[in-house]
């Protein structure tokens, strides 16, 4: 076709978005852990592969089947249903694993939604991203700290499976059993740290503080003690006994405005900061107290 | 990314949109309404110079179909073949007028993730485009019958409308032809070079006399 000697935008783009798939695909393996149809996985370190933990519904002998057609077995590292997290080891070297992407996701930014259902070979959609948003509480009664949502089509079989940029780098892990009859992707920075905490310690380990709290409205007046703008906190309503909190010297009736050097508007801002790996960490809370803003150091304790 | 190329730089004469439109129109000389005396109407494609038309086998009824095309002519078409297992049917248009027939892409080659586009009637919108990517390529059984049919599946949008048109590729050359009924909540496609070898063996092609 004689117009085809022009450099086509469209052409570069379905190359590259094919090249992008197949560069994915060498760490996108099967994952056949469930009564129904099977799932995909990411393989993002020599002998260990990230996916969804709904998918995953045994802890030994896990039929992997690797991008070559090679079925291995695996077995189950460790799991956080509250943000669906799994990783498993498989025996023997995986062939090919995925590239992180360096940067965060943009809204807009195209994606390609990658799983490998069925043994046919590695399946695709398109999208961009739509949105990405701070904690959001899941379904299975736990707390993501961010999550990307996007169009692209969430196939039967794509969890567990990646998001992809357009150079074919992972930015986040889709799963659909987090939210009701919808998909999100969780970030691969998110994923990556949560699964060296399984990797670590077989579960993710949540921070704890032992305070009972309900967002309010900061004065005007007492927002000129925070010097800095902040219109909202969390009002403590009830301090454990013995708990971190109560030993770092919290009351009832304290204002907590900052956690480290994180602002705390909401609950959700509190439970984020607690995420990952912070029992056994000394932090300093800011809070106020009669007006007056104070710096109280705690030592993090694990929630069980 | 290559979505911010502008025309002029990195040798890129057009943008995506300006290509993408340019295509369509291309391509649209070779789409066809398909009427077939019931209720809506399918698409087909222009196969051949001569007036050989493919389409769906379920868009073809009992009575012999009227062809459109997309500028207003209209004609009484022929069918000359159908094959159920990969829901395929040739009509034969008679016409002096000049005929654009589709380019073919290599459907041999394809690969996961590449630009798809469908062209098609969606719920009766004539001419109405949709993007995608090839989502998987592989085989499907149907239910009723033995035996599996090769197919492309796009998640491009496909609604009733759609069934015999072109699945094309970032050339606006044709890698299959769409086919509602098999895909239930995906868009599925039958590979171009299954369609013309339907065409290409079926004795009422008559295709090799002007050879």
């Amino acid at each position: 076709m004689s117009s085809t000697e022009n450099k086509q935008v469209l052409s570069a783009l379905s190359d590259a978005m094919a090249d992008a798939v197949e560069k994915a695909a060498a760490g996108t393996v099967l994952i056949n852990a469930r009564r129904r149809f099977p799932a995909s996985g990411i393989a993002y370190a020599p002998e260990l592969v990230l996916t969804a933990s709904h998918v995953v519904e045994r802890d030994e002998d896990i039929p992997v089947m690797l991008p070559n057609g090679e079925q291995v077995k695996a077995a189950l590292v460790g799991r956080d249903p509250g943000s669906d997290l799994a990783v498993i080891r498989t025996e023997g070297t995986l062939p090919g694993v995925v590239e992180a992407a360096d940067d965060p996701p943009r809204v807009g930014q195209l994606v390609l939604a990658l799983g490998r259902p069925s043994a046919e070979g590695v399946q695709a959609s398109l999208g961009v991203v739509s949105a990405i948003s701070g904690p959001v509480h899941t379904r299975r009664g736990g707390v993501l700290e961010g999550h990307i949502r996007t169009d692209a089509i969430p196939y039967p079989g794509f969890s567990g499976g990646p998001l992809v940029d357009g150079k074919g780098q992972v930015v986040g892990m889709n799963t659909s059993g987090l939210t009701r009859g919808s998909s999100i992707a969780i970030p691969v920075s998110l994923a990556l740290k949560l699964a060296e905490a399984l990797v670590q310690h077989g579960s993710v380990r949540r921070g704890y503080l032992g305070v009972r709290s309900q967002p309010v409205e900061i004065p005007a007046k007492q927002q000129a003690g925070l010097e800095r703008q902040q219109d909202s906190g969390l009002l403590l309503v009830g301090v454990e006994p013995k708990s971190p909190a109560e030993q770092a010297g919290l009351m009832v009736g304290d204002i907590l405005t900052g956690f480290g050097d994180q602002p705390v508007h909401e609950p959700d801002d509190l439970f984020a900061s607690l995420a990952g790996e912070m029992p056994g960490e000394q932090v300093v809370l800011e809070i106020l107290r009669a007006g007056e803003k104070m710096g109280l150091k705690v030592t993090i304790d694990e929630r069980k | 990314m290559i979505m911010e190329i502008q025309p002029g730089i990195n040798g890129f004469e057009r943008t995506i949109s300006e290509e993408i439109n340019a295509l369509t129109q291309r391509v649209l000389e070779s789409v066809v309404i398909v009427h077939n005396g019931r209720h809506g109407a399918g698409a087909g494609l222009i196969w051949q110079p001569d007036g050989v038309i493919v389409t769906n086998y379920h868009v073809v009824g009992r009575r012999s179909p009227q062809v459109a095309l997309l500028d207003g002519r209209e004609y009484a078409a022929e069918v000359i073949a159908r094959e159920k297992k990969h829901d395929l049917a040739m009509l034969r248009i008679e016409s002096d007028d000049v005929l654009s027939p589709i380019e073919l892409a290599d459907s041999r080659q394809l690969r996961v993730g590449q630009f798809a586009m469908a062209v098609g009637h969606p719920w009766g919108q004539i001419g109405a485009v949709s993007l995608g990517i090839i989502t998987s390529l592989g085989s499907m059984r149907r239910h009723w019958r033995k035996g599996s049919v090769d197919v492309i599946r796009t998640d491009a949008a496909l609604a009733p409308g759609n069934s015999g048109g072109p699945l094309l590729d970032a050339r606006g050359q044709v890698i299959g032809l769409n086919t509602m009924i098999m895909g239930g909540d995906q868009g599925v496609a039958i590979p171009a070079h299954v369609v013309d070898r339907f065409v290409t063996r079926n004795p009422g092609n008559n295709s090799q006399q002007y050879v």
